[in-house]
């Protein structure tokens, strides 16, 4: 039961069926992500999954379901950008993966919507902490081309995957060296090579199947990102790895570069910032844990923000698959560490949003956006704070996990047989 | 004939002698012999801390919000640190002639942070191949290794840990044997060498690791694979270390009576296990779900000896009762879960549901980057603990980071708390310590400031990040 409707909701359906699908969330700080700023003790009214109106002085509808943030912060839900949710249920157990097809010849034309489960039980422990819509990234398999990552929304519904083939990831770190060949130069030489296959499908392969570094399949799946209709996600670190990102962008103007890892963005950030190249960051990473990561900081956060790189933070740190819900928990370091509230906040709702071109319907609350809204008790990036409400494409969401009900199955163990029967 | 120690005189031997508080009541007070001089004991010290606090002048910190550690919050007080040691605590303390003054107004001061679960300097940054030293995965059963033998004093990790308020620290082996080998308890402190670092006068302890990872490093090299020969394997050790225990015993009663025995052959590992069953040594064990801890502890009583704690013990919200009647604590993370089945059942509320059970529970990092954010981790537990309905003070909430861990560590006489006479390991945070936003603005280490915010240059920058990108930038 994702959708939750009480027996009031009902109630209220059954006698006002017109209005039924009317949300007002007020008496909260409203944080829009828009030139209205933040709004004190202001109110959100939705109506069919958008939102209507947005404004401190807001008329409710009648028969409007009203959700009272009584006094907590009402802000548009958080979007992260690079997770494995529905891909991987238990790490250590290769049967529940779906993230890497480390076995299979095909590169680019691999496409994680054809693995992703909406009924992972992370997705929803990831929306009780605010975050309402997410990427799913594959991992690299037997070449540096990963596929096809898509995005989705947090419901754990069979429909939730809502748009699929939106980015492309190539590993261009040093593990997709190994990958393509021993070294960074192979990954390079594979990447060009596959592109010009790309470019020129179909009329390279009129006799063959055959391109120079990928086959006829693969080539087709890789045109849309060298048109730049969607972006190409470089993993990578280092700041040298970075800069030849930067030339590689130079000399394909039409294909969109994103940077995912970036420990030593900071140090390009101004070329980063001509350059128009977003950044996947994520501010906990400040360990040299290689040789790739040696100046990685959590000033750089506030560093890429200074220089106007656009940057959308993710958990690399902590994980990709189940806790991906401490997206919030992230960006709290990004400002500990001099980032401003509004730029870190930003990079975990409105930023995503845009960088995979979706911005004019996530990430904002504004009319015409999209009905995802979260009711906090206090400061979303306090890490004692959390969610009251979580509202997705207009819908209330179900605040119970896997997770929970094990917590009150185990609330209080004083008769030793008869917990396990209340469920 | 008895074989001497060469390096050791008598004296000596017979002050450290591994197991001599044992021999001593075995044979009763001031009868032995004087022929004591061949009798074989090995030193249980080879290793000594050379550990030297940091010169401090005398420093009062004024009007801060302190948590003291064992469920007092002080409000405006000041401390009074002195020769190292935290001299007096109150309102309006007055200033000794040149003192060094600190105005705390509005911030706060808890104890040092303790983290009784890392592998910091054992799998050290960067991770490369070279400096994978946490794991001797070559046999489940390799008590004879010490992780302080494995410990890089350079590891950059040590500093970025001393930025976050991470005064004393518990360095482990992994977890791939049934025994990993002995740990070691470190003062946060830069040094060229591992001795520098060492946490004077604290016990030693003993890995021991349940569950999956055994069986899956030994399922297809000799096993154990399955869960029962993990318990097998235990069993084994235990009865070995019981025998030699008791050979042990046998031949220093004969010895100190004058006869011509002699002793037992030397074996590293059952000397680890033997300190266990004399309670000199700590066990420390890894261990998840709440029906294989249930059976660890009854296996400590097949043998008797204790589990001090259980680490990651992310099942035990499901026994606090079953913990708390053998006095065994729970290490463990706020969030972490799902990288394996034994992790599977984890839930936020881990650590509040099982200090409210009435078990000892504390926090750990096992992570570099965790280690840097034992307060925020602790405030997760503790705001998830009060939306279901428990009712934990911050105060006591504090004790999650400083006295339990201390507590179980066998230190809570030194630090983990802020008390007159114990070391002057203090934090001075930015803000409370349950916000996002709070940094360490200080770190005393024995009165010491070891890490000041506001000063770059006083940054400790371990020999591996000189002269390389991000050289003093944590």
């Amino acid at each position: 039961m994702k959708k939750l409707l009480t027996s009031l909701a009902l109630a209220a359906a059954v006698i006002a069926p017109a209005s039924a699908q009317t949300l007002v969330i007020n008496n909260g700080r409203v944080v829009t992500n828009t030139n209205a700023g933040v709004i004190q003790n202001g109110a959100v009214v939705v109506r069919d999954g958008a939102i209507v109106e947005v404004g401190s002085d807001v008329a409710i509808p009648d028969g409007a379901e009203v959700i009272d943030a009584e006094g907590g912060w009402i802000t548009p839900g958080l979007f992260h950008p690079q997770t494995q949710l529905g891909l991987i249920e238990v790490g250590a157990e290769s049967s529940t993966h779906d993230d890497s097809a480390e076995d299979s010849s095909f590169t680019a034309a691999i496409d994680v919507a054809d693995g992703f489960n909406p009924s992972g039980t992370h997705i929803d422990s990831t929306r009780l902490e605010g975050v309402t819509r997410f990427a799913v990234h594959p991992t690299t398999g037997s070449a540096i081309l990963a596929g096809r990552g898509a995005l989705a929304d947090a419901t754990g519904e069979p429909d939730s995957l809502f748009a699929s083939r939106q980015f492309m990831l190539v590993d261009m770190s040093q593990s997709g060296g190994r990958t393509a060949g021993g070294s960074r130069t192979a990954a390079w030489t594979f990447l060009r090579a596959a592109i010009e296959d790309a470019r020129f499908y179909p009329g390279r392969f009129m006799s063959h199947h055959e391109g120079d570094a990928i086959d006829r399949y693969d080539a087709a799946a890789l045109v849309s990102a060298v048109r730049g209709e969607i972006p190409l996600i470089m993993l990578m670190d280092r700041a040298a790895d970075i800069r030849r990102a930067i030339a590689f962008a130079d000399q394909y103007p039409a294909i969109r570069v994103i940077i995912a890892g970036g420990a030593e963005a900071h140090l390009v950030a101004d070329d980063l910032a001509d350059a128009g190249i977003p950044v996947i960051y994520d501010p906990m990473r400040n360990l040299p844990d290689s040789f790739d990561t040696l100046a990685s900081t959590n000033e750089g956060a506030s560093i890429l923000h200074e220089a106007g790189v656009q940057v959308a933070y993710t958990t690399l740190g902590s994980d990709l698959y189940f806790n991906p819900r401490l997206l919030a928990q992230h960006a709290g370091i990004a400002v500990a560490h001099g980032a401003d509230w509004d730029d870190a906040f930003r990079a975990v709702t409105l930023t995503p949003a845009e960088i995979y071109g979706v911005g004019d319907r996530f990430g904002a609350l504004a009319t015409g956006y999209t009905a995802d809204v979260v009711v906090w008790d206090g400061d979303p990036l306090e890490v004692m704070s959390a969610p009251t409400s979580v509202i997705i494409g207009g819908e209330l969401q179900s605040l119970e996990t896997r997770q929970t009900r094990l917590r009150d199955r185990y609330a209080d163990v004083t008769d030793e047989h008869q917990y396990a029967y209340e469920h | 004939m008895h074989r001497t120690l060469k390096a050791l005189g008598a004296s000596i031997a017979a002050l450290s002698a591994f197991g001599l508080a044992a021999c001593s009541s075995e044979t009763g007070s001031g009868s032995e012999p004087s022929g004591d001089v061949d009798i074989v004991r090995y030193d249980s010290n080879p290793f000594p801390s050379t550990y030297e606090p940091v010169p401090s002048g005398v420093t009062l910190i004024t009007g801060a919000t302190v948590f003291d550690g064992v469920g007092g919050e002080l409000e405006n007080t000041d401390i009074l640190i002195e020769n190292g040691r935290i001299a007096a605590i109150g309102a309006g303390l007055s200033a000794p002639e040149g003192a060094s003054v600190i105005d705390a107004e509005g911030r706060y001061i808890t104890p040092g942070v303790v983290d009784i679960h890392s592998h910091l300097g054992v799998y050290p940054s960067p991770s490369v191949n070279a400096h994978s030293d946490g794991n001797e995965a070559v046999a489940p059963v390799t008590a004879e290794v010490w992780a302080e033998h494995s410990v890089w004093p350079q590891d950059p990790g040590f500093d970025t840990a001393l930025a976050a308020g991470v005064t004393t620290l518990h360095i482990l082996p992994g977890s791939a044997n049934l025994f990993g080998g002995r740990g070691v308890t470190l003062r946060n402190v830069p040094s060229r060498t591992m001795q520098g670092m060492k946490f004077p006068d604290a016990p030693y302890t003993l890995k021991m690791a349940c569950g999956e990872n055994p069986k899956r490093v030994y399922g297809n090299r000799g096993g154990p694979a399955t869960r029962m020969g993990n318990l097998a394997g235990y069993r084994q050790a235990w009865q070995q270390a019981s025998d030699y225990r008791q050979s042990w015993r046998e031949y220093w009663e004969a010895a100190e009576a004058g006869e011509d025995v002699d002793p037992p052959t030397r074996n590293f590992e059952l000397d680890t296990l033997m300190g266990v069953l004399d309670g000199e040594i700590l066990v420390q064990m890894h261990c998840y779900r709440a029906d294989e801890m249930a059976m660890i502890l009854d296996l400590a009583e097949e043998f008797d000896y204790q589990v001090t704690t259980f680490h990651h013990a992310v099942e035990a919200y499901k026994i606090p009762d079953i913990l708390a009647e053998h006095n065994t604590c729970a290490a463990v993370w706020a969030d972490w879960g799902g990288f394996k089945m034994e992790a599977y059942d984890s839930i936020r509320e881990n650590l509040p549901l099982t200090h409210a059970g009435g078990a000892c529970a504390m926090i750990h990092s096992d992570s570099d980057l965790g280690i840097q954010r034992l307060n925020h981790e602790v405030a997760k537990a503790l705001s998830d603990g009060r939306r279901m309905g428990l009712d934990i003070s911050d105060a006591e909430a504090v004790s999650w980071f400083t006295s339990n861990p201390a507590r179980a560590l066998g230190i809570f006489d030194e630090t983990g708390s802020i008390e007159e006479g114990k070391r002057a390991d203090l934090v001075l945070w930015s803000g409370h310590p349950f916000s996002s936003y709070a940094l360490a603005d200080n770190v005393y280490l024995d009165g010491a400031l070891m890490f000041d915010r506001a000063d770059p240059e006083r940054r400790t920058v371990r020999d591996f990040m000189l002269g390389q990108p991000g050289e003093g930038d944590y």
